[in-house]
């Protein structure tokens, strides 16, 4: 091999060819060991893609299909480059392995302000940050980072196989390879066509070096709408996700897991248990680093056998240490080392508490969030098969790598004897970022070797045994000279370190070390110029499990930062939109992206009452997350007794140049209804050491009949993509909180957004 | 390396189901589903849902919540929608089930048909569901009104937020269907 060279390289187990290429190593290596299977006779020309003689491409995904549509845009990558015929296009999951792991979401968890982007320094801790995670990382789907992750790598790979197959039709038609053209899945070549699956075991012998990519002027798939590549799997009921799988002798386990947090089972009476129908099993859990529980598991036939069983067990449970742990306290201790400025700090510019303290006048305002439950639709599944040479694990996850580092920890056997079929997750939102779930179904199938057992969690067992969103509580104050202009602004949080928690339960020092960004992203990291700006966070420990929920951080930082600046524009006496463009100065992508959500709003133009007499007010909120900038205007109608409804939800979305716009709006419609889930109704309590919420009545979703009319409007934009999946969440509740005070004139600071507080 | 895709790759389900065309003899409980008499070894309590997903080697009707509040797996009994999730199979003995995997006829092709064209699901797991109550509406209320069509779909959970897309695509395939009917009766 020589470096700078594309290498297609020779023939795999399966008769499959696959290329490594060193100029961009070690992305670009794919040990043989992990040839995509692509089936005997099909070629596969990297560890990216493959090509099959009768003209079928498969592209290999790293990523995780959980709705967000990554499979189709990273189809969309890499046909653009290949110029093959989208009909003909399928995407299949990836092995474990270095090349796969994602360097984009780690990258972005590091602590810089989004300003830093284009910094030297941050540049080069960033590249370093990437080299280092592509060798020692993880494989992972989250932080909104596939498309930023794949952007090249993608394309590159698509490049590559063109030119190898231009190669192979220019030496058949003996002409050079720069008279050839290619489309549609042909090689035009001397004035005659080639199929690509008529080229692709020649192709594989070329030596390729100078691939270009095409200039986004030239791109013909990239930007326009495309619609998914999985709809008609999903609306014909086709087995799917992970709880659909079959095996033959697949039992099925329920499980019993604390009733409160940090109990554990005492006695249980395993005999009447056994004497159930169709009870096989009854297992004994110990609960790992991992984060699953101790508990019981009965296994049976039939999931609703084992599941009717586990009464039987008449469980008795020790006294939860936290007996006496509900919100109330909870919100108590928040407030205090809110109150307090001990903590780590993330900004300090221009010695905000000093101009503050002599600022003409102050305003405090101190913002309230809960815990969150990820209520995914499809309820938390695995299913595991114990072998004599190792174990197979049936799993939809955003972390491959670690689900087999879980399966491998309960089983006691190394990584490489575990097997992982991933399927497509019925919703992730971070909860399957975890692997607690993927543990316990391996420490359960252990006790059956050589059976398949799936072990399925109830609704309750998903929402009560969650790693929730942290609660929060963050002090905002900000001084004013006397026009009402802003002099400083001075941000103290208090809430628990979620990205410290999942990297303990993942093992993943880098992440554990140093401070977490994620407790205060959507505050230090946010454009607003203000003369004097410090942010700091106090880390409080407490015995709920956190993790990351969608957009994380942000999710309830941007609550707490766009309502303060809301209040900063009312004491200003500014049109609040304007407000925001005059702290912008000099930052034009914000300043394009509220021009453009104003426009499509028609801000500027008062609302009407509606014709049944409500009357109605606008809200807007910005933000920055993942790399993008995000616009929203709510509109909100107000009912009797505070009832109110948000009637219409505009988005304005810088997120740079967007590969599928179709897939890219049903993200922010995705954001949209989840943010106005947690905006209107959200909240997991906590009572004597007990998760309230079991099921949708006690922790309610939007419904369809209160789902706003949603419209996204893109900013036109040349750059390199940004993250798409989360950052519409932020926005969500402060705009309707925003519309909610122009509408009313109370300021609501808590959420969830309740209509008792309007009256 | 597993093959899992978008499309669907999961192993086939192992055949644990007696067919026939008439209800068969013995004491074992049959039903019809998607025009298949079948008969059953599950206890007369269990619920439908799992009887479909577990022993019939049905799984396209999916669980989300077991107390009927999400409407992930809803099905048709005799051409109404039902939450298998709560109906037991004592309820539905010797009655039509109809699921995602059997259904078909006009109403289905449209709304299929629009709900590839407005490009509906996101993560899927609960269009199964979406689908059925959707067909179910249509299929009793030709012409709904958005109101109509609010009442009938609010029983359905969507996390990933397809709500705004399921309304466009219902309208598309009602009006589909009308226009549809109008060139017949000339």
């Amino acid at each position: 091999m020589r470096r700078r060279t594309f290498l297609l390289a020779g023939l795999g187990a399966t008769g499959a060819l696959f290329v490594g290429w060193s100029l961009r190593a070690p992305r670009q290596r794919l040990h043989p060991s992990l040839l995509p299977d692509v089936g005997h006779g099909s070629v596969a020309l990297n560890g990216w893609l493959a090509i099959h003689p009768n003209g079928r491409v498969t592209v290999v995904s790293p990523k995780a299909e959980m709705g967000q549509g990554i499979h189709t845009a990273l189809a969309m990558l890499v046909a653009e480059e290949l110029d093959c015929d989208w009909d003909q296009v399928e995407v299949v999951y990836s092995g474990i392995d270095k090349i796969y792991n994602n360097a984009a979401a780690i990258v972005h968890g590091l602590p810089f302000h989004e300003d830093l982007e284009d910094h030297p320094g941050v540049r080069g801790v960033r590249w370093f940050t990437a080299k280092a995670m592509r060798e020692v990382g993880v494989m992972l789907t989250g932080g909104s980072s596939s498309v930023r992750d794949m952007w090249e790598v993608a394309r590159e790979a698509g490049a590559t196989a063109r030119a190898a197959l231009v190669a192979a039709a220019a030496a058949r038609a003996r002409v050079e390879p720069s008279s050839c053209t290619t489309e549609r899945g042909m090689v035009i070549a001397g004035g005659r066509e080639y199929l690509y699956g008529s080229l692709v075991r020649d192709a594989a012998l070329q030596r390729v070096s100078n691939v270009a990519l095409k200039s986004p002027d030239r791109f013909t798939i990239i930007g326009k709408d495309r619609a998914r590549l999985d709809t008609d799997a999903i609306i014909t009921g086709v087995p799917r996700f992970s709880m659909d799988v079959s095996l033959d002798g697949l039992l099925y386990a329920a499980v019993l897991m604390p009733p409160t947090l940090g109990s554990t089972v005492t006695t249980f009476d395993r005999k009447a248990a056994l004497q159930k129908p169709g009870v096989r099993a009854v297992v004994e859990l110990t609960g790992s680093r991992f984060g699953d529980p101790p508990g019981l598991a009965i296994v049976a036939d039939r999931w609703w056998q084992a599941k009717q069983a586990l009464p039987a067990l008449n469980a008795q449970w020790s006294v939860s240490p936290h007996a006496t742990l509900s919100t109330s306290g909870i919100m108590q201790t928040l407030r205090s080392a809110a109150a307090g400025n001990d903590g780590l700090p993330f900004r300090s510019d221009g010695d905000a508490e000093d101009v503050l303290a002599a600022s003409a006048r102050t305003l405090e305002s101190t913002y309230e969030s809960p815990y969150l439950a990820h209520a995914a639709m499809e309820p938390l599944n695995a299913t595991v098969r114990v072998n004599v040479s190792g174990a197979e694990l049936w799993v939809g996850t955003q972390v491959p790598g670690f689900a087999r580092a879980a399966t491998a920890m309960a089983l006691d056997l190394p990584d490489d004897l575990i097997t992982v079929h991933q399927t497509p997750l019925g919703g992730g939102f971070g909860r399957r970022l975890e692997a607690d779930y993927v543990a316990q179904a391996a420490a359960i199938a252990k006790a059956l070797p050589g059976v398949p057992v799936q072990t399925i969690w109830s609704r309750e067992d998903d929402m009560r045994h969650d790693f929730y969103r942290p609660a929060g509580v963050s002090r905002m104050r900000a001084g004013l000279n006397a026009a009402g202009e802003v002099t400083s602004v001075v941000v103290h949080s208090a809430g628990q370190a979620p990205f410290r928690a999942l990297g303990a339960r993942l093992g993943l020092s880098l992440v554990t070390d140093g401070p977490d960004k994620s407790t205060a992203e959507g505050t230090f990291d946010q454009p607003y110029e203000f003369p004097a700006m410090r942010v700091s966070n106090a880390d409080v420990e407490l015995p709920v499990p956190v993790g990351s929920w969608r957009s994380v951080g942000h999710s309830f930082k941007g609550f707490a930062m766009e309502g303060f600046v809301d209040e900063l524009a009312y004491e200003a006496k500014v049109d609040p939109l304007r407000y925001r463009q005059l702290l912008l100065q000099k930052h034009p992508r914000a300043r394009a992206v509220l021009d453009l959500v104003a426009a499509q709003s028609s801000w500027y133009t008062p609302l009407e009452p509606l014709p049944n007499g409500r009357t109605r007010a606008r809200g807007v909120a910005l933000h920055w997350s993942f790399g993008s900038v995000v616009g929203m205007v709510a509109e909100v109608s107000l009912g009797d007794a505070g009832a109110f409804a948000v009637e219409r939800v505009v988005c304005a979305v810088d997120a740079g140049l967007v590969v599928n716009p179709l897939g890219a709006r049903q993200q922010i419609e995705s954001a949209v209804v989840y943010g106005l889930s947690a905006a209107l109704y959200g909240e997991v309590l906590v009572d004597n050491g007990r998760i309230r919420p079991g099921n949708f009545h006690e922790y309610r979703p939007l419904r369809f009949s209160e789902c706003p009319v949603i419209e996204t409007h893109f900013v036109p934009s040349t750059r390199a993509p940004s993250g798409m999946g989360e950052p519409g969440v932020p926005v969500v509740a402060p705009a309707v909180a925003n519309a909610l005070f122009a509408l009313t004139g109370k300021r609501l600071r808590t959420l969830p957004l309740r209509a008792e507080a309007l009256v | 390396m597993s093959a899992s895709q978008p499309g669907g790759m999961l192993p086939s389900p192992p055949n644990r189901v007696q067919r026939g065309t008439s209800p068969a003899d013995g004491d074992l409980p049959t039903l019809e589903v998607n025009g298949a008499v079948v008969e059953v070894t599950d206890s007369t309590d269990t619920p439908l849902l799992w009887v479909l997903r577990q022993s019939l080697g049905m799984p396209g009707t999916r669980f989300g919540c077991g107390m009927a509040l999400c409407g992930a797996c809803t099905v048709h009994v005799n051409g109404e929608p039902v939450r298998s999730c709560v109906t037991p199979l004592s309820a539905v003995i010797g009655k039509r089930v109809t699921t995602i995997e059997g259904i078909n006829g006009a109403v289905m092709d449209a709304l299929r048909g629009a709900w590839m064209a407005v490009d509906v699901p996101q993560c899927g797991y609960c269009q199964s569901g979406q689908l059925m109550s959707a067909a179910a509406l249509l299929a009793s209320n030709p012409s709904p009104t958005d109101d109509e069509v609010a009442t009938a779909m609010d029983g359905n959970i969507c996390r990933c937020g397809t709500y705004p897309r399921i309304k466009a695509a219902i309208r598309a395939a009602a009006a589909q269907l009308n226009s549809a009917r109008a060139a017949g009766a000339d």
